[in-house]
Parts: C-alpha cells; structure tokens; sequence
C-alpha cells in the first residue's frame, strides 16, 4: 500500500495524489486525444457520442451525486441547451460564442426551475422533473415558429476560426471539440468539489439541518447546483444536437431523462470517474448488443432477429443488478477491487459497508 | 454582557405548548447548562435559536442582533455553532472535509474565482486547513482525519461534531447533550474539552445534559426547565436542591 506522506496543504489540496497518478491521468488522455488515429470513424463517432453523454452525465451529477436533488428531467435541459445554441447559430451568431451562451441560457433556464423545485423533496422532485421533461415536448411543438416544432431543426456543421466541425465531413476536428469540452467542465467540477461551494453541496445531500446550522443557505446553494447542473447539461445538448444533425421534439424524450439518471447510478453517484464510466456502458452498450446478437446468430444458426425493446430490458436489468449489488456503481467497484489488492490479505468485506439511515433531514420537518 | 438572550418566548406545536413563557440569558464566558427531565423543551430551545421554529412569542437576541429576523442560515454568520443529539454529519465525507464545511461562514470566493480556482480560493483553503488542524490537534483526531464519517465509531462522531461546530470559530457554542452515549472515559474527556473551550478559546458554551456529573463539573449556571417552563436558575448545586427540580425529577413527597 502506498502512503502519501504529506508535508504541506497543498498536497492534500491539489486534485492529484501524487506525480505518478497526474502521469497516469495525463497519459490516457493523450491516448484518447489521439483517437482520431487510433480508430475508425465508426468507432470515432461512438467514441464522441460517449463523450457527450459524460458530459450530461456530468451535468446530472452535480445535481444528483453531490447536491442529492434526483432529477428525471434533465432531457428537458439537454434540449433547451441544443435548441438555444441552433437558433443563436441560425441567427449569425459565431459558434464560439453561442456555445457558451446556450450553456448560460440553459443555466438559466435551470436557476428558474429551481424556485419551485426547491421545496420538493426525494420523490416529489423526481416527479417534478419527470414532469418538466414530458412538457418540453409539448412546449418544443407548440413553439413551432421558433424551434421548428415536429419537423425539427438541423444543423450541419458549424465553423470555428474558419475551420469546418462537423459530425460526418470532419469527425476528428468535432471529436477534438467535445474531448476539450468535456475537459474543461471536468476540470471545473474538480475544482468546485475542493472549494467551499462543492464541499456545501456535499452537506445539502448529507444534512439539510446540519448543512445550514454551519450558515450554509439551503436555498441558494440548491439554486446554483441546479444552475451549474442545467449549464453543464445544456453543453452537452447542444453538442449532442451537432452530433445527431437533426433532431425534433422527440429526440429529447423522457427516455433519455432516465437513461441519464440510470448512466450516473451505474458509473457511480457521487463521483467525476463515475459518469465517465457510466457513459461507456450506456454509449457501448447498444452496439455491444448488437454484434452479440449477431454471433448468437452464427452460432445457433437462423436470421438475426429484431427484438424491439431489447436494449432497455437489459438497461433495466443493469440498473436493477446495480442497485441490489453495488450500489456504488462502477466506480466503488473499482475502489473496492483497489483496496482489496492495496490492503491484501488485510481486506474486510464490511469495509465499504454504508450504515442505513432514514433521510436524516426529513426529521425535523 | 448577555451574549444570548432570551424573552418570554413561547412556541406552541398545535395545542402542546413546548416552550412556555421562557426567559433567561446566557452571560458571555460562561458555562451555561439547561437541564430537564425529557420532553421538557430542552433541545426545542436549540432548534430555536437554530431558526428551526418559529416562537409564537417573545424574543431572542444574540450579540445585540434579533435573531428572530434572519435566515437560519444567517445565525451561525453571526457565531454561532452547534451539535446535535443525534448527530448529523455529513455522512459520506471525510473528517477534514466535514470540519472544513464547519469554515463555510468565512468563504470569502465566489462560483467563479472557485471553479477558475484562482490563487484567492487556494489562499483561503490554506487558511481554512490551518485553522481546522488546530482543532484536530485539540480534539485529537488526528488519526481519523482522511476517515470516511460512515465508517467512524459513536464516540468519536461525537466528538467531531464538536470539531466541526469549533471550526466555525464561534462566539458561542450550542452543545446538545454532548456526553449521551459515551463512555466514562470519553465523558471525562469531554468535561475536559469544555472546560479548555471556554478557558483557551474563549468560547461561551450553552449545554443540554443530563449527565449531572457532568453539568455540576463544568457549568458556571444550571436552568432547569420542565414541560417547557422554568423551574430553577442558579449554580448547579443550588439547582440540584432546588424543591420544584427534585419534584419534577422524583415527583412531590406524599
């Protein structure tokens, strides 16, 4: 086991450990970075579409994972995010600055919500999203002269400092441009979780009571983590409506509000690793079922079959295997596996056992 | 000087009345203990000046600001700090990260220098971990400070909870039956951290207990209260004799 024996604050203030793990980090993503050489533009693209989700997932996780607000809803953000920046860009605004400005108006949009939303709780907020997501159809239909309504919209590519990005002429420059976005927001929810701001929506989830008798104000501070959260997650629609090229009110579907929130429990809640992970089982997993099919066709002979609603049975099923056998997701799996090898042979099974306690805050209402 | 002052407050929960026509004040550097049989309002006082409730009546000053007129959030800004009975940690952090929540009223960054993570925001985290690992020092945690609060013994949750209000650098500390569920030893200990509480921070402590031993060892003043009203003020062991405080503990003599 290695011990890092720390000697000053900023040790324990930096995001990394020690050189070693910053090395680590800063070689995968150099790995990643040059993808575009690496790999097909099939595989190119999917490798993108996983980016994007984590990104979302990013979004979902300030919410979910570290201000414990569940959100069923955040489709309903992705496309506010995905519509604004289409329309700005239609406009003759610069990519460069309505990009930004979508993730701002989303934000905004988010910090809205939140004034009603903030007296909700666990299952009510939940349905209170669930609600939102399904009205953003509707308002997307109703609103035709703006957002296109059924027939949709569709952005093709979109320049920056006169180069082309676009999903299906250039998809190494486009991978390039969610690969940096996903880096900065990364790097900024690495520096809001070493910040007061991050460790205060830490105590939102953990103690509403305790959070605010430590002069932590409820309100505001769940105000911004839905604005931050519904920011982040307008990047990643707008990137996701540059990825998919045309999309119409039906693209951002409660399906997608769910499949989100089912990406974060199974990456891990509460945790950056965890909506990375999570969005490469839900961006692989598609594809990983398909070519499965096809072997189980070669094998036991006869056509490959469409089994409609087959990718969400077994999305159903992971998330269900998830919740009753690790509820820490992938990435408490990982830190379980990690201890185990760094503890060896000194590891117990109880040692990441969580105490069960009823919503602690709910007590004194 | 009174530090906290409390006039004729009453609440009312539907028809029970939880604090009755209450009044007393707390003198700055003092020990001041509240004591009572259960039920008798004791921690209902603490949600009161917490800003959990709402009194139907009176008044609550602290420091010479109407507490009554503020968020709760905005009662700890002005210094205070408290504990709670049945501890509320934030469950799935660190030691250090729970007792630096305890800095949160000092924040001097906004969301943006914070996210940039500007030389401000890591000046004032140095800051906070130098005033947090002075009180690690002075609780001795120092062996469970990277520990996840979820995995942390009774005892010792307790006495974060003690660090993590200290951290807050109070004027005047709430400590909500701080010795329940502890060992002799652990109490003696705790006896020990009020006393250097008040005598080396200078920190006025208010404290429910029932641990006489306890009381009678650190506090300067004793309130007993029953069924939310006062029934006797004065040094422990003028309390402890008091006629109305031993009939309400054992009941009127026949």
């Amino acid at each position: 086991m290695r011990v890092a024996f720390k000697t000053n604050y900023m040790q324990d203030i930096r995001p990394w450990k020690d050189v070693y793990q910053l090395g680590l980090y800063l070689v995968l993503l150099a790995v990643v970075a040059a993808a575009p050489w690496w790999l097909d533009d099939f595989y190119l693209g999917e490798l993108t579409n996983v980016l994007i989700w984590a990104i979302a997932g990013l979004g979902l996780m300030i919410l979910t994972g570290h201000t414990g607000q569940a959100s069923l809803g955040h489709a309903a953000f992705l496309a506010v995010g995905c519509y604004a920046n289409v329309i700005l860009i239609e406009a003759g605004v610069p990519f460069l600055i309505a990009f930004p400005l979508a993730g701002l108006l989303t934000g905004i949009v988010g910090a809205t919500v939140a004034i009603p939303a903030l007296r909700l709780h666990g299952i009510y907020l939940a349905i209170f999203t669930l609600a939102l997501s399904i009205l953003m159809d509707d308002i997307i239909v109703l609103a035709e002269p703006i957002t296109g309504g059924v027939a949709g919209k569709y952005l093709g590519g979109v320049e920056i400092f006169g180069y082309l990005v676009d999903r299906w002429a250039t998809p190494a420059p486009f991978f390039w441009l969610v690969l940096a976005v996903a880096v900065v927001v990364t790097l900024g929810y690495i520096n809001l979780l070493r910040a007061p701001l991050g460790r205060s929506f830490i105590a939102v989830r953990d103690s509403e009571v305790s959070a605010q008798a430590m002069g932590v104000d409820i309100a505001r501070t769940k105000t911004i983590s839905f604005a931050l959260s519904c920011a982040v997650t307008g990047l990643a629609g707008a990137l996701m409506g540059m990825f998919s090229g045309a999309f119409n009110n039906e693209t951002f579907s409660v399906v997608i509000s769910i499949q989100l929130l089912i990406m974060i429990v199974i990456g891990g809640l509460g945790s950056i690793h965890g909506a990375f992970l999570g969005a490469i089982v839900i961006g692989f997993l598609p594809q990983f079922l398909s070519i499965s099919k096809e072997y189980a066709a070669a094998l036991f002979g006869g056509n490959t079959v469409a089994i409609p609603g087959l990718e969400f049975g077994i999305f159903g099923m992971i998330l269900i295997a998830f919740i009753l056998f690790e509820p820490m997701g992938l990435y408490g799996r990982w830190l379980k596996i990690r201890t185990w090898f760094e503890l060896f042979p000194f590891y117990r099974k109880d040692m990441f056992k969580r105490q069960k306690s009823y919503l602690k805050t709910e007590r004194l209402r | 000087m009174s530090l906290l002052e409390f006039e004729n407050v009453t609440l009312k929960f539907g028809g029970l009345t939880a604090v009755d026509d209450l009044s007393f004040d707390v003198q700055e550097g003092e020990v001041f203990a509240i004591v009572g049989p259960n039920g008798a309002g004791k921690s209902t006082v603490f949600n009161l000046i917490s800003r959990f409730y709402d009194p139907f009546a009176g008044a609550i000053r602290f420091d010479g600001h109407d507490l009554l007129r503020v968020k709760p959030s905005a009662v700890a800004a002005y210094g205070v700090a408290r504990t709670f009975q049945n501890i509320e940690l934030f469950e799935h952090a660190t030691v250090l990260q729970n007792l630096l929540v305890g800095r949160h009223r000092h924040r001097k960054t906004n969301l943006i220098s914070e996210i940039l993570f500007t030389p401000t925001a890591r000046r004032q985290e140095i800051e906070n971990r130098e005033k947090v690992e002075e009180i690690i020092d002075f609780l001795d945690l120092q062996a469970f400070r990277d520990k996840m609060i979820s995995g942390l013994p009774y005892g010792v949750r307790k006495v974060v909870e003690v660090a993590r209000a200290l951290a807050t650098d109070p004027k005047l500390l709430l400590l909500d039956e701080p010795a329940s569920g502890l060992s002799v030893e652990e109490t003696t200990d705790m006896r020990w951290w009020i006393d250097d509480i008040r005598r080396q921070m200078g920190i006025t402590v208010l404290m429910v207990e029932h641990d006489m031993g306890l009381v009678s060892g650190v506090s300067d003043r004793v309130l007993a209260i029953a069924d939310g009203a006062k029934l006797a003020l004065g040094t422990p062991v003028e309390v402890q004799s008091h006629p109305a405080v031993v009939e309400a503990y054992l009941g009127k003599a026949s």
